[in-house]
């Protein structure tokens, strides 16, 4: 008898084989990119997060549709399934293996119970076993390849049961029947086990874990681990069907409501811009079938601006086809915005960058530019100095003997220095103007005296047959405040530019008001000064009666300023007004030249332009005159235009703005140094004349004299005499020059010095009146001096001074006196020298101040060895202390110095020299010693003391800012014997 | 060394000196002045020179080494220094001076310390060229020689 016993079955069978819930492509190897921990190794972990059930909105209907449609949905289902089917076959078969051991072995019991009673009746029938042990996993349940086999069989084997006694006896039944007994007890014993291990057997299987309970086991950790992952995750989860509406959505941050989402699509939902993008865009991928990732900028109402990375993958059916989309997004709006605003630097850096090489490129043009130009203004400053130099050795040489051909020669040479020199003067102060080095002073000036003189100035110079003329409109303010000296260079420069390009006809200036309120109160002051001009005795006369009367004449002319000054005043006082207002003043300069075509005319302004190369070669010129006006005028708040007809004529026309004051006393100025030349006109009823007219003289006079042109140049050309006022003028301006009235103690005025020479020169003078004492030139062309006419503006200046506190008042006349001494010194040292006569009678006074010891001591000895010895101070207020003390011959003036520098020290000494006093000295802290002040007044100062900057740079220290303050020539260091003769020569011998 | 030789290398090293830039035709004007009234006078100035200079280095360097640099006055310092060195022809000196005077215009510490050194190191160069030309000098008045004129044309 084989029975198998199958008792540990349970504990035999390996349970272990969990089949993995993901999908096999997905795996648990390391490495691969999804790793789940296996079950019950680290539970601890998960344990310790907790998990919060989060609502998930999820349409379980369809995801079990989802799990039934799709690929990977179905095998994972399939695989659950079969797992779980063999679970249950395994106990299913557990317990029919046990049921069948069972039956068969009461079958067994039943049989042999049979048998004994078969034996009982039939003898010799052999219990006969047909039974072959039957392995309860036969190959019918083997379904699954790799299932665990179990380890051990246990085959019982029943042996035969022997009997000693003999067959058929009663001892023979009765052991046979014990023994049948001893065997049943011992198989219902066996079966009570059996059925005991049945229960127990039963009770394990009841205590083993379903796989239903191990399944959903594993579905929770994975959900756990889902939801560990994802609880804090800032991103969208979800699917969405062919129709792109929702059927699942996991969100961590829900704003919607289940019903909201689910079944709807994104257009359905949201409304905004990228809301059509992303639909779209899940469209095509759903289309094409291959995953894609995209940012889309959402503008909702529901959730304002963000962007969201989305990723999308297509859902494919079993057959292939696809049936939604996965969504996954995630909201990468600071990502974004950051990686925006990081572009936008990197974009503001590039520019910047760009910029900046642009910048550093115009930076260095702009510095090269500037280089160059300060090159230009240096050279050009370093050239004029020597150059000035030559042209009054020149000018020195040409008083000398000379026979005809060297004063040719001579005058070749001085006409080209004084062209270079004008060109320089030019570019200088183009350079000066764009530096922007150009300082603008405000004096009060009168405009119709400007014009007049910037006329007259032209008028005799003049070569050819033209008339010049002036209006000035009678609402044009007597005074107003501006630059006058760069106005009248402004004028002088457009009326030159005239005269050259204008053959016949006439040349004018028209000065006007424009379009502006305030010059009412001018024009009352105008009338009751032109109710003067009756005043003024008309004088036609010669040149000596004109000396003579001079004298007579003054007294008149010293009134009128006073009471024109009273007629003003009374008028302001009548008006009250403002002390200042402003006046825009039209100005016109036309002629009847060639004038100019009109492509030309932009060019026109631009510096070394001419209209031609031509017109360069026929009239000469730099180029640089039209290009300064407009650089002046433009400094000064005005615009410089043209009109221009050709063959007819051009009119340039500027408009600026000037500063009318009305309060001010001018006559008592003493500081009103610009307006003093006009002052002499104030003092006639000039002051409102309002037209000027210069004729031409007849050909045959200009013609008639000697070739030399220079001699012609220098002549007087002028012939203003046609109108009575006119006239008047002219005499009015020479007879109120000199003072005569207070300078009567025998000093010689400048005038007298001139006049003297041309009128000996020159007896057709006469007729010419005051103009002739600008242009000393003569017909005979004697010895004079050129020069003289190159120091004209000098002289000019020392004139201004010496008049420029026309003595209307007895105060004074003292004053005036002692500049007219000095000019007239002054000047006499210059016709000397021109005339290299006399030597000076006395060792000149020399003062060096310079605060560097070596460069005093190197011009200490060079002066030595030219013979003169000097006195050095070493700063600004020594020097004023030693002007104080005594007067100087020449000043040579350090610019940079401690204390107080040249140009202050040298204002102070003008100052002292213009007021007779050292109150600005006092002002500055410098206390005149006590013995100062009677030195000063036993040894009064006669003359202007020439005052020599000495300038380490042309540039910082420029020579016009020298000019400005007083000074009358500069020096560039190191000196060098050259400059300090020079300097020498001009100033001093 | 006879007389004639130490004139040579007189003559050859003054050339030296104007050649390499250490001097400027600003010292030939020194040099005209100099005459039997005023034997020594180039000697003279250039040694009023090394004085100033010496003082206006150590003003110069004091300046520079305060907390709060005063340009102004190192400006003037280096004013003064041009001044002087322009004066006697010390045309490296002069040229360091006025790249300097950029700087403090610049107020730029850095490049102030790195010119003053620059100037100091050109000073120092042409104080010893000069003391040298001045040993020669002497040496060939002391041999009974005279001192040779040297003609340069610029």
């Amino acid at each position: 008898m084989v029975c198998e016993m199958e008792h540990d079955l349970m504990e035999d069978m390996d349970i272990e084989v969990l089949p993995s819930m993901w999908p096999e492509d997905i795996g648990t190897d390391a490495g691969k990119q999804f790793n789940i921990e296996k079950p019950g190794s680290d539970q601890d972990m998960l344990e310790e997060v907790t998990i919060v059930e989060e609502p998930t909105i999820v349409d379980f209907k369809r995801l079990m549709e989802l799990t039934n449609y799709t690929d990977r949905g179905s095998t994972q289902l399939t695989y659950f399934m079969k797992y779980l089917e063999y679970k249950q076959a395994n106990a299913v078969r557990l317990l029919r293996e046990e049921l069948d051991n069972l039956s068969k072995q009461r079958q067994e019991v039943e049989l042999r119970k049979l048998k004994i009673l078969e034996e009982h009746r039939f003898e010799d029938i052999r219990y006969g076993d047909d039974k072959r042990p039957v392995s309860i996993l036969d190959e019918v349940y083997d379904i699954w390849q790799d299932r665990p086999r179990r380890k051990n069989d246990v085959v019982v084997q029943n042996k035969g049961i022997e009997i000693d006694a003999e067959y058929d006896t009663v001892v023979y039944w009765k052991q046979r029947a014990l023994h049948l007994e001893k065997l049943l007890e011992a198989s219902i014993q066996r079966e009570q086990t059996l059925i005991e291990k049945l229960e127990e057997s039963i009770k394990n299987l009841e205590r083993q874990s379903t796989p239903v309970e191990e399944l959903s086991q594993i579905l929770k950790r994975a959900d756990n681990f889902l939801h560990f992952i994802l609880q804090n995750a800032p991103i969208v989860i979800g699917h969405q069907d062919k129709e792109l509406r929702y059927r699942f959505i996991y969100n961590h941050f829900p704003r919607l409501q289940e019903e909201d989402i689910i079944g709807r699509t994104d257009v359905e939902i949201f409304t905004g811009s990228g809301v059509r993008e992303s639909q779209d865009f899940k469209r095509e991928v759903l289309e094409k079938g291959l995953p894609a990732k995209r940012e889309i900028t959402f503008e909702t109402e529901l959730f304002g601006s963000k962007t969201f990375l989305i990723y999308v993958e297509p859902v494919f059916s079993k057959a292939g086809e696809t049936i939604g989309i996965n969504y996954m997004g995630m909201d990468v709006t600071d990502q974004v915005r950051k990686r925006e605003r990081m572009a936008r630097i990197r974009e503001e850096i590039a520019v910047q960058k760009a910029k900046e090489t642009e910048l550093n490129k115009t930076i260095h043009i702009t510095e090269e530019t500037m280089r160059a130009k300060q090159m230009l203004a240096t050279m050009s400053h370093e050239i004029r100095s020597p150059l000035s130099g030559v042209v009054s050795m020149a000018e020195i040489l040409s008083t000398t003997k000379l026979d005809k051909e060297q004063r040719q020669l001579l005058e070749v040479m001085l006409s080209s220095g004084d062209l270079v020199l004008q060109l320089i003067n030019d570019i200088l102060d183009l350079s000066k103007v764009e530096s922007g080095a150009m300082k603008l002073e405000a004096t009060k000036f009168r405009p119709r005296e400007v014009v007049k003189h910037v006329l007259q100035t032209a008028a005799a110079s003049l070569q050819k047959i033209l008339t010049l003329e002036g209006h000035v409109a009678d609402d044009v303010p007597i005074e107003v405040i501006g630059d006058v000296l760069r106005i009248r260079q402004i004028l002088t420069n457009l009326v030159s530019n005239a005269i050259k390009f204008t053959h016949e006809g006439k040349v004018g200036i028209n000065l006007s008001v424009v379009a502006r309120p305030n010059f009412g109160q001018s024009e009352d002051g105008q009338q009751k000064i032109s109710g003067d001009k009756s005043n003024v005795s008309v004088s036609g006369l010669s040149e000596e009666k004109y000396f003579s009367a001079s004298q007579n004449g003054s007294s008149d002319e010293c009134r009128s300023p006073v009471k024109s000054e009273r007629s003003r005043n009374g008028a302001t006082e009548e008006q009250p007004h403002s002390t200042e207002t402003t006046v825009c003043i039209r100005c016109d300069v036309y002629d009847t030249g060639i004038g100019i075509p009109e492509k030309a005319i932009p060019t026109l302004f631009k510096r070394y332009m001419q209209v031609s190369a031509d017109h360069a070669r026929k009239y000469g010129g730099t180029g640089l005159g039209l290009a300064i006006c407009k650089q002046l005028v433009e400094l000064m708040g005005g615009r410089l235009t043209v009109s221009s007809k050709e063959h007819c004529g051009s009119t340039f026309t500027f408009i600026l703005p000037y500063k009318v004051s009305i309060a001010c006393d001018n006559s008592d100025d003493p500081d009103d140094k610009l307006s003093d030349m006009e002052k002499d006109d104030a003092a006639s009823d000039d002051a409102t004349q309002g037209f000027f007219q210069f004729q031409p003289r007849t050909l045959g006079s200009l013609f008639s004299s000697n070739g030399s042109t220079r001699a012609s140049t220098l002549r007087p050309q002028k012939l203003g005499l046609a109108l009575p006022h006119n006239l008047n003028g002219f005499s009015q301006n020479s007879c109120s020059l000199p003072s005569n009235d207070v300078t009567s103690n025998g000093t010689t005025s400048v005038e007298d010095v001139i006049r003297v020479t041309t009128v000996t020169d020159s007896p057709e003078m006469s007729e010419s009146g005051s103009s002739t004492t600008h242009k000393p030139g003569t017909e005979n062309e004697t010895v004079v001096s050129r020069d003289k006419c190159a120091q004209l503006q000098n002289c000019i200046a020392c004139r201004e001074i010496g008049v420029e506190t026309k003595p209307s008042k007895i105060q004074q006349s003292s004053e005036t006196q002692e500049k007219d001494n000095r000019t007239c010194q002054c000047v006499t040292s210059r016709s000397d020298s021109t005339s290299t006569v006399a030597k000076p009678p006395l060792e000149p006074k020399i003062l060096l101040v310079e605060d560097n010891n070596v460069n005093v001591m190197v011009a200490r000895s060079m002066m030595k060895q030219l013979g003169h010895s000097i006195n050095v101070v070493n700063n600004g207020v020594e020097a004023v202390r030693a002007v104080q003390r005594r007067n100087y011959d020449l000043i040579l003036m350090d610019v940079c110095m401690p204390v107080m520098n040249g140009l202050e020290a040298t204002k102070l000494i003008r100052s002292y020299e213009e007021t007779g006093n050292w109150d600005a000295a006092t002002k500055a802290g410098i206390e005149p010693s006590s013995s100062t002040s009677d030195l000063q007044n036993s040894e009064p100062s006669t003359k202007r003391m020439p005052i020599i900057a000495m300038t380490a740079n042309a540039l910082s220290e420029s020579a016009e800012e020298c000019y400005a303050n007083g000074m009358d020539s500069f020096v560039s260091k190191p000196v060098t014997f050259q400059k300090l003769k020079e300097c020498l020569a001009q100033f001093v011998l | 060394m006879d007389v004639g030789q130490m004139q040579r290398q007189l003559v050859e090293y003054t050339k030296s000196l104007f050649i390499e830039g250490y001097l400027d035709s600003q010292f030939l004007q020194l040099q005209q002045l100099q005459d039997e009234s005023n034997p020594s006078f180039v000697a003279e100035v250039v040694s009023l020179f090394f004085e100033d200079s010496e003082r206006i280095l150590k003003d110069l360097t004091f300046a520079l080494e305060q907390k709060i640099i005063d340009f102004k006055k190192v400006d003037a310092h280096v004013h003064q220094f041009k001044g002087s060195s322009s004066s006697i022809g010390a045309q490296r000196v002069k040229n360091a001076c006025i790249a300097f005077r950029g700087y403090c215009e610049e107020q730029n510490v850095n490049s102030c310390t790195r010119c003053l050194q620059q100037v100091k190191q050109e000073y120092f160069i042409v104080k010893n060229k000069l003391e040298t030309l001045f040993r020669l000098e002497h040496q060939i008045i002391g041999a009974g020689g005279s001192i040779p004129m040297v003609e340069l044309s610029f």
